[in-house]
């Protein structure tokens, strides 16, 4: 009687065109950089079967890769450019959101690791970079074995965990505008390290465009854009004085928080996340105002 | 493209290690401790909170209970028996100067997260060390005498230069 082992495939592509190959395989699991994946098979929740192939991500230089063009401002990020290289230069200055949003990811450990194209494909609504990504409106570039194709984050992000990626089909890089003006970010959580936020705020003034942007996370089943204070407060901001009323910044927060679609759960309840998010609303805004 | 089944190899402290029979999901600390010998490396809340497990693959410090051990075959890995003969020796007497360890169960976790965290920024301010080891837990809450190990050693070194 043979005792059959059960094993598991891990391919390690070295390029786009090997993780293609590889991506054709069946049962496939697309490791990133493993915090979310191996803390699900760490406590069972997720069993990896003996007939999966496990594609780690980690050495494909595309993914790895980020690019700038000064001229049209548009930045590419590789989506294996991890939190750490986000909070730093060139991305703390080129969307200092996204950098502000990287530093409260977990702890150095974590942010070595953890993937930004691993956030957006967890598609948690707690995710720290998709409230950012959602304000500046990111278009994800995707390699499946039916070729690229190109989404932006709202289409992409369906609900609380999914999303419209097919198995095997991998975010090569995902790409924002640089703004001027200011943005920023803030989160609620029980300590300032390691904690899944209770609620998130991304907040964009675009000088050039005059266009304010606000975005929620972890209120809601994806994050959310607060489309009706946005709107407030493009027409009530005066771009050329940099300023806005008090009464201003009372109104969008209560307007965003009022857009916030929060539920009750273990971490936090509704009250208390709709609270949070008029409070990080108006405390954003005034930041931007003093571009602090 | 490499491809790793039930067997791999590991270089862990500069060591050549065969390890066969890999489970499926089988984390990098769960090698480290029951193939390689190397138990240093602690396993506690095996979802990333604690630290505990803390090494270095490629340089940098990350938690071994979330890294795919077959995923770093091939990777350049440091653990804390290995922190002290690469250049950390200074910190872990600091560490004993300072009474910096109560329980020891978290310090191979703390040394090595600091280890990397001085690597990256040698002469860290006191908010810095905080940040730099915000994701490594201490039950016996000695964070006081840990930071100022940490601060210690920079400022030693910056004193032997």
């Amino acid at each position: 009687m043979g005792l059959r082992l059960s094993y598991v495939t891990v391919l390690i592509p070295e390029n786009l065109a090997e993780l293609r190959e590889a991506s054709e395989s069946p049962d496939v699991i697309l490791l990133a950089g493993g915090t979310d994946l191996m803390v699900s098979v760490n406590h069972r929740s997720r069993r990896i079967g003996s007939d999966a192939t496990v594609i780690s991500l980690a050495r494909v230089p595309e993914l790895r890769s980020w690019s700038h063009n000064p001229a049209s401002g548009e930045l590419v990020i590789g989506g294996g450019i991890t939190w750490s290289q986000l909070e730093r230069p060139p991305f703390d200055s080129l969307a200092p959101a996204l950098a502000q949003a990287a530093r409260t990811v977990g702890s150095p450990q974590i942010r070595n690791a953890g993937t930004i194209g691993g956030n957006i494909a967890t598609a948690s609504p707690a995710g720290d970079g998709l409230p950012v990504l959602l304000a500046l409106g990111a278009v994800v570039d995707i390699l499946g074995s039916a070729g690229q194709r190109s989404s932006s984050l709202a289409d992409l992000l369906t609900g609380p965990k999914r999303t419209t990626l097919a198995p095997g089909e991998v975010i090569v890089s995902v790409r924002v505008t640089e703004t001027a003006g200011w943005q920023g970010y803030a989160k609620i959580g029980v300590r300032n390290a390691m904690v899944i936020s209770v609620a998130g705020v991304a907040m964009v003034l675009d000088g050039a465009a005059r266009k304010a942007t606000i975005a929620l996370g972890s209120v809601g089943p994806t994050v959310l854009l607060a489309a009706e204070a946005s709107a407030r407060l493009s027409t009530e901001f005066d771009w050329d004085a940099w300023s806005c009323s008090e009464s201003t910044i009372v109104s969008v927060g209560e307007m965003a928080a009022a857009e916030a679609r929060p539920i009750d759960d273990h971490r936090s309840t509704a009250e208390y996340r709709r609270h949070g998010v008029r409070v990080l609303t108006s405390r954003l805004l005034k930041r931007g105002i003093d571009r602090r | 493209m490499r491809r790793v089944e039930s067997e791999c190899s590991l270089t862990v402290n500069g060591v050549e290690h065969a390890v066969s029979g890999l489970h499926p999901g089988e984390s990098l600390l769960d090698a480290l401790r029951e193939r390689c010998g190397l138990r240093g490396s602690k396993g506690a809340c095996e979802e990333g909170e604690c630290g505990s497990c803390t090494v270095l693959v490629d340089g940098q410090a990350v938690c071994s209970c979330l890294t795919l051990a077959a995923s770093v075959s091939g990777c350049s890995i440091v653990t804390v028996e290995g922190v002290g003969s690469s250049g950390a020796a200074d910190l872990q007497e600091a560490f004993l100067r300072a009474g910096a360890v109560q329980c020891g169960f978290c310090t191979p976790g703390l040394i090595v997260a600091a280890d990397a965290l001085l690597s990256r920024n040698p002469h860290p301010s006191l908010d810095e060390v905080r940040e730099g080891l915000a994701g490594n837990l201490c039950r016996c809450t000695g964070y006081g005498r840990i930071v100022e190990a940490v601060l210690d050693t920079a400022g030693q070194r910056r004193s032997q230069r």
